[in-house]
């Protein structure tokens, strides 16, 4: 019998003005039976559309009625059966805008939670069963991976299972790219990034870290030492600034910066060698998902006041509106329709406030959001010590300016065809090398589909 | 991990060590520099490479002990491994079409002017060197220098050995005396590559300083080492770490690399901590 609750089985979530003093995971997660009454909602469409709006298919009406059971192990085995890590996109996917802007079940109240199911039966599995996979049976062809974020963990696994000897060549000391040095504990604990990678390494994957792609090595040198392909899912790359004055100052960071120190290096945890400025109020430019992430870490941090400033208005923000309502609950103050026109600083060299002008909404631009057009004389000054800059990146130059024949666009990202090939025979490239900053998602997605056009290429051979 | 294959002290404060590190060794260049953490609470150190030797795999690496991480790697001898050592980063010295350069040392700095001049003596210019130091008790790398310069100009501040003063004394007494140079290369403390290259600017020379701000990743995702270079933003991990010393804003360079200073004082009682907790695993 079908649950016909309108509204999506709450998942419980730490307090937010607990969760905003401390690093632990935000979102605690379904019982197995909060699981299995939210599985009831779901009508096993004959067609299911929530298929078609997940990046790698995911047969989720499928694993959805094996929740219901209360079957979750063979819930675990359809769900890896296209996706790798479902851990991870249980919690970082987007699904309010895939899988579940499709479900019937929203056109009438909240569409069945397919994420929260996703996410509790790859939990349930980590916790309960966790099995190492075996090593499949090896075609003795060696293929390379270049980056261990989601795109080349995903490619990695696709070609592990089918025999490939792949090696993951990882720039920083630790495997999982954006997943680890990226997105936060609380959104996304480690030791669940360090668990796929460890699954991995038992499927006979090699992983090398501090293996900087352009420099120590190059993609021609990878061909000479016998890899027969190589997938390039290298990130997005460079921090952008908005070049007003005082982004120099002492207390201006990149989010990448801001970010890289708490996750990747711990700054937040005692014994940490890596410094961060802990800072009273902090002041974060931009509006998407990193924006959203340094917000909270600052306030986790101990700054009393974080504000997330912003040129367009609240509608126009392109982080995800869980993200939105987190931040908000944990006491970030939005600042909408307001831009930075200067960073300030006292005689010490350190931020002592920003100046920002109010925005109105014009016309369409390009992208086809309303243009934000300042307000003449609505300037004013915020009074902060820390500024981060979320702006969004440029593509990393190491591999493009040290592969001869690899084209890049405008923009500097990969070009790659529809077999996810780049313009040099066996280079591939996907995630936001080839796209821009963009979701966790569609990097995985496109990791799997490349390790797809991979293996078809090289069983002709 | 990399094993530690040789360690010397050059002076009191300034250590030098050989690291294996083969893959680093394959393809480092003079003027590259490389990240360094000691363990897994480690920070992530930048360090120019001193020197390095293809066939053993070993890359060679001189540092002044002056905050925790290089305390630490201080602390630790030939047989150790530390946890992380990554490069070559950044780009190489431009060495080529150069036929007459003058490279700057000053103090650790000489550790890194030195491959350059090596590197510039091995592709055929004609190398004069000026090294300065505080005092006769901290020179370092005089044979080496002697060995890879034309003319060897060493200066200390107090005249305890070679001549009194500063590099940039020297330099100018050199460019006054109508020397040429195709480039002068300096290397050093953020105020003596700002010297340097005010030294050179009415001589009209092509100066090249190497940067050494705070950096992260090294690999242009954090942009933490963002310097302001005529005018523009550049990454020196990914652009340099060499600049136009004509053109770099030394001031906010020196301001940048304060950031962390009140906080380094403040937490230097656990510091202490953890490096005696360090050496004690060591010891054993």
């Amino acid at each position: 019998m079908a649950n016909m609750t309108l509204t999506k089985t709450p998942m419980p979530e730490q307090d937010p003005n607990v969760r905003n003093h401390n690093f632990k995971e935000v979102a605690l997660g379904y019982t197995p039976e909060m699981a299995m009454e939210e599985a009831k909602r779901c009508l096993n469409c004959k067609k299911p559309k929530c298929v078609e709006g997940c990046p790698v298919n995911i047969r989720i009406p499928e694993f959805i009625s094996k929740v219901a059971e209360g079957d979750f192990q063979a819930a675990y085995e359809i769900i890896t059966d296209t996706n790798a890590l479902p851990a991870l996109s249980g919690r970082v996917c987007p699904q309010e805008s895939q899988c579940e802007s499709k479900c019937v079940r929203g056109v009438k109240g909240e569409p069945v939670a397919i994420g929260r199911l996703e996410r509790f039966v790859a939990d349930w599995y980590r916790e309960n069963v966790n099995t190492m996979p075996e090593k499949p049976e090896s075609n003795g062809i060696q293929v390379a991976v270049v980056g261990s974020g989601p795109a080349g963990l995903t490619c990695a696994a696709q070609l592990a299972k089918k025999g490939y000897e792949v090696s993951i060549f990882e720039a920083l000391h630790t495997a999982g790219g954006v997943l680890v040095y990226g997105i936060p504990e609380f959104r996304l604990p480690k030791a669940i990034v360090a668990n796929e990678v460890k699954k991995l390494e038992a499927q006979g994957v090699k992983v090398m870290t501090d293996m900087v792609i352009g420099k120590v090595l190059s993609i021609d040198e990878l061909f000479e030492m016998g890899f027969k392909a190589i997938f390039v899912g290298s990130g997005a790359g460079l921090p952008m600034f908005m070049h007003i004055p005082g982004e120099a100052l002492k207390g201006v960071y990149s989010a990448n910066e801001y970010l890289t120190r708490v996750n990747l290096m711990k700054a937040y945890e005692e014994p940490s060698d890596t410094p961060i400025i802990v800072s009273k109020s902090v002041a974060i430019v931009g509006g998407g998902n990193v924006a959203m992430d340094a917000a909270r870490c600052a306030k986790r941090l101990g700054a009393e006041n974080v504000y997330v400033v912003y040129r367009r208005g609240e509608a126009e923000m392109p982080a995800r509106l869980e993200e939105q309502h987190h931040a908000k609950e944990e006491g970030i103050i939005f600042m909408t329709l307001t831009n930075p026109t200067e960073i300030l600083g006292g005689e010490d060299g350190r931020v002592n406030g920003m100046k920002c002008i109010k925005m109105e909404l014009g016309e369409p631009d390009a992208s086809g959001r309303r243009r934000p057009i300042p307000v003449e004389g609505s300037e004013f000054v915020l009074d902060v010590d820390t500024v981060i800059m979320s702006l969004g990146t440029s593509p990393n130059p190491l591999i493009r300016s040290t592969t001869p024949g690899l084209e890049t666009n405008k923009k500097g990202c990969l070009v790659v065809n529809e077999e996810h090939m780049t313009t040099r025979d066996q280079v591939y490239a996907g995630g936001d090398a080839v796209t821009g900053a963009a979701t966790v998602i569609l990097a995985m997605g496109a990791g799997k589909e490349a390790a797809a056009a991979i293996d078809k290429a090289l069983q002709n051979k | 991990m990399y094993k530690i294959v040789c360690k010397k002290e050059l002076n009191p404060s300034v250590t030098y060590m050989e690291i294996e590190a083969p893959f680093v060794a394959r393809k480092a260049k003079a003027g590259q520099f490389i990240i360094f953490r000691i363990d897994e609470k480690g920070e992530r150190v930048p360090l120019t490479i001193a020197g390095y030797d293809r066939e053993k795999g070993t890359v060679s690496i001189i540092f002044q002990k002056v905050g925790l991480s290089t305390e630490m790697l201080g602390q630790m001898n030939e047989g150790d491994y530390i946890q992380d050592f990554v490069g070559p980063l950044g780009k190489p010295t431009e060495v080529e079409g150069i036929k007459r350069v003058c490279v700057v040392g000053g103090g650790v700095g000489c550790a890194i002017a030195y491959p350059s001049a090596k590197a510039f003596k091995e592709a055929g210019a004609e190398v004069d060197v000026i090294v300065g130091f505080r005092n006769k008790d901290i020179v370092i790398l005089e044979d080496e220098f002697r060995a890879a310069s034309d003319n060897l100009y060493l200066m200390t501040d107090d005249g305890s050995y070679g001549e009194a003063g500063f590099v940039t004394v020297k330099l100018q007494q050199l460019l006054e005396s109508g020397r040429q140079y195709d480039e002068v290369l300096a290397i050093g403390p953020i105020p003596m590559m700002k010297f340097v290259s005010k030294t050179t600017e009415p001589f009209g020379v092509k100066t090249v300083v190497s940067l050494n701000p705070i950096m992260v990743d090294g690999t242009g995702m954090c942009g933490g080492c963002r310097v302001t270079v005529g005018g523009e933003v550049k990454f020196a991990c990914v652009d340099g770490p060499d600049f136009d010393g004509h053109q770099v804003d030394y001031a906010e360079l020196m301001n940048r690399n304060g950031v962390y200073r009140e906080r380094e004082a403040e937490t230097k009682q656990s510091h202490i901590c953890r490096m005696d907790k360090l050496g004690k695993e060591l010891i054993k």
